[in-house]
């Protein structure tokens, strides 16, 4: 009779891929509810391939309280009966597992493509005889008096990446939206095996190129544990930097975007600009201004010396006072404060029930922050307090960014003034065989997980990457609901979310 | 409103000046237009090959003649840090577009990329350019660097040149990401939309070449093999300055010599 396994560790610890079976299907299905039952929260659920042709089913429930990451598996063949029947959060993943495996999700509720990774046209080997045309799909959709239905895109109106939008409306009331991506569909994952090759580096850096700092870091991270590599701590600050630096432009730049959206053309213009004053400080680092190049297994390819702090910091100086200026007429303004209250809000039991992350979820009063939960790198000696808000709306989303912004560059600073000395690149050995590790950071978007395996070859035979948007997704679908449609552009751009590190 | 009115003068003016004056300065690590001096190579050397993550680099074995793609090229200098002899460098030169696709690959002796378009298309458009951008797979990165454009700091209206909404509106596309199978249909729909004459800007490493998703079976290595591109943007994300750049000599808005 075997018993109950699963694994607990610590962000980006690395362990054998075996220490986490369960015997059957049954046994994880309830080791996963009971995991989320007692406040744990779906990192990660999916299915790694293994000998034969045959799967295993993993998940990773975070639990952010205590710090930590417990992992089960269980062989899985052909069907499973759905986790997302009883838990709400599982049913992108397992929408996720069906299209990349096959394997069906037995009484799933809405089981259809999430990315339409089948229809390539010159691919091989699809495993589904009938690839479906991206978007081409059922759609919830309602029939009555007045109803009608709207939809947006592929194209869209601006500079935006591709995705569709299907509004079921009652006069000017959303009943429902149904969000159908896929558009950006590159096949990185599937790139990702075999690796690390000489091209790893650059997926993980484009997997959500806004975010490239922090893919990039758990990438790094992911690789150091299963090489048993020591990042020096200054490399570990000046990665800190980084990803804060990436967190301040993004942040400017939405808010600066959310001005657009409510007509406040003065904090759009200059927001627009201070994000690109933000982007070039990461160009200091690197000479890129969304920081490819910088981070690398073992450490950081670019070091920071005298001149370089002290730009740094004139222009962080500059650039504080620039956001103060342009963010506080935000809040002083009643024209805008009467577009961002109660508009698109999510509740906390809403937030926890579907999993958001990030500042999607602290601006419900959610104080959940992978810095904080489960430190990494230079977040385990400087701690920056975690922002949270109560009122789970626009102008929470919005709120959340500026305190952010505020503690970020606050962080910049210290950092700026205390570099540690020492090396910046440590030498990256060969990858364990046989060995699983699950790596997550705190992107500005929210949580970032790459989950990685090896081969007996010690090369990668399994990569999972989860961007935050996959979590938030379906949080912005819920926030459109009884709300004005034309409030739709003013809700997307509050998350913000990513269509690539989605689609992949 | 006094408190709007006040923050107008604390942000000051930021345009840049450019073109007719200098342009913003670069960082330090900027890499641009790169510059080979084959005569260096060590015998037998080519280390830079397998180092080149997108195949951007070739030697030519009968003439030792190393050569390297822009329009492939992810800028990440790798080549450049395995090179023993120093025969390849990165410049500071931010002016890499080029409307001919073999005017990217760079050599010793290769004349420099310029945007050399049709003088009727200039005459017609160049005073002004309304473009249609589609976001065709990739990462969003070139997307939100030409969108940079339009905040004060570059304020792209001055030329007369605008994103807009519909397709019908447009004098041509500007396009970004490698094209995935999943964009393709997409794509060729607002190309059709588009009226005639139009054009087709190709921005970045993916849009010219795949970049990073080189033959991925889920992209198509670049808008080229599905609409005529009239100027390419190297880059992964090309600089906004040379964007700007690009979309300035294709109006013909640069002054002499720049």
């Amino acid at each position: 009779m075997l018993h109950d396994q699963y694994v607990t560790v610590h962000n980006s610890q690395a362990f054998d891929c075996d220490e986490s079976l369960l015997p059957d299907l049954e046994r994880f299905r309830q080791a996963v509810l009971e995991a989320v039952a007692k406040g744990g929260r779906i990192a990660a659920l999916s299915a790694r391939p293994v000998n034969d042709g045959d799967s295993r089913i993993v998940a990773v429930v975070a639990f952010d309280a205590e710090g930590v990451l417990q992992v089960f598996s269980s062989p899985v063949a052909g069907e499973y009966p759905a986790i997302a029947a009883d838990c709400p959060q599982a049913h992108w993943f397992e929408r996720d597992l069906w299209e990349q495996r096959g394997i069906v999700p037995l009484g799933h509720p809405w089981l259809k493509p999430i990315r339409f990774s089948h229809a390539c046209s010159r691919g091989e080997a699809a495993d589904d005889p009938s690839p479906a045309t991206c978007g081409v799909t059922d759609f919830f959709s309602m029939s009555g008096e007045e109803v009608h239905e709207v939809a947006v895109g592929p194209v869209h109106a601006g500079i935006i990446e591709p995705g569709h939008f299907r509004f079921q409306c009652q006069g000017e009331s959303v009943y429902h939206l149904e969000i159908s991506l896929g558009y950006q569909h590159r096949g990185i994952e599937r790139a990702m095996l075999g690796g690390p090759a000489v091209r790893t580096i650059h997926y993980v850096e484009t997997a959500s190129g806004d975010t490239s700092i922090g893919h990039a870091m758990a990438y790094c991270r992911g690789v150091e544990s299963l090489s048993g590599t020591h990042v020096s701590p200054r490399a570990q600050v000046i990665r800190g930097i980084a990803l804060e630096l990436e967190r301040v432009a993004n942040h400017v730049g939405d808010l600066g975007a959310l001005a657009g959206d409510v007509g406040y053309l003065p904090t759009m213009s200059y927001c627009g600009r201070i994000r690109g004053d933000v982007l070039n400080m990461t160009a200091v680092l690197c000479g890129n201004r969304f920081g490819r190049g910088l981070v690398r297994p073992g450490g950081v390819a670019f070091d920071l010396d005298d001149e370089a702090v002290r730009q740094l910091t004139r222009r962080l100086k500059s650039a504080a006072k620039d956001t103060r200026v342009a963010v506080d007429l935000l809040w002083e303004s009643p024209s805008v404060m009467a577009r961002f209250d109660r508009t698109g809000a999510l509740s906390p039991e809403l937030c926890n029930e579907i999993g958001l992350v990030g500042p999607a979820a602290r601006a419900c009063g959610v104080p959940r922050d992978v810095r904080r939960d489960f430190p990494f790198g230079i977040f385990r000696f400087a701690q920056i307090p975690v922002s949270t808000w109560d009122s789970g709306d626009v102008f929470g989303r919005a709120y959340v960014r500026w305190l952010e912004i505020q503690r970020s560059l606050a962080f910049i600073q210290e950092q700026l003034d205390a570099l540690p000395p020492g090396q910046i690149l440590s030498p990256v050995g060969a990858l364990a065989p046989n060995r699983f590790s699950v790596a997550l950071t705190e992107g500005w978007r929210g949580e970032i997980c790459h989950v990685l395996s090896t081969g007996p070859d010690g090369k990668f035979d399994w990569y999972k990457i989860f961007d935050p948007s996959f979590h938030n997704w379906f949080g912005l679908a819920m926030a459109l609901r009884n709300q004005q449609i034309s409030d739709f552009p003013l809700c997307n751009k509050s998350f913000n979310l990513s269509y690539c590190g989605h689609d992949l | 409103m006094l408190k709007a009115i006040k923050a107008r003068l604390q942000q000051g003016y930021r345009t840049t000046s450019y073109p007719d004056g200098p342009p913003p300065e670069l960082p330090r690590h900027f890499a641009g237009l790169p510059v080979i001096d084959s005569s260096k190579c060590l015998p037998a050397c080519r280390q830079c090959i397998p180092a080149c993550p997108t195949q951007a680099l070739d030697i030519d074995t009968r003439t030792r003649q190393v050569s390297l793609d822009t329009g492939r090229c992810l800028f990440c200098r790798e080549c450049q840090r395995v090179c023993p002899a120093g025969a390849i460098q990165f410049s500071r030169d931010f002016r890499l577009a080029s409307s001919s696709r073999e005017r990217l690959v760079v050599t010793d002796s290769s004349p420099l990329p310029a945007v050399e378009l049709d003088g009727a298309i200039v005459r017609l458009l160049g005073r002004s350019l309304k473009l249609r951008q589609v976001s065709a797979g990739g990462c969003n990165a070139c997307e939100a660097d030409t969108n940079v454009l339009g905040t004060v700091g570059w304020d792209l209206g001055r030329f007369g040149i605008q994103f807009v909404a519909s397709p019908r509106h447009a004098d041509g596309l500007l396009i970004t990401g490698p094209v995935t199978e999943n964009t393709r249909l997409a794509l060729e729909k607002t190309y059709q939309a588009v009226p005639s004459p139009k054009i087709v800007i190709a921005v970045g490493a993916c849009a010219i070449s795949g970049g990073p998703y080189l033959d991925h079976p889920e992209a198509h290595n670049g808008a080229a093999s599905l609409v005529p591109v009239d100027v390419y943007v190297p880059g992964c994300p090309p600089h906004p300055l040379t964007i700007l750049h690009a979309l300035l000599a294709t109006i013909g808005r640069l002054p002499r010599g720049l």
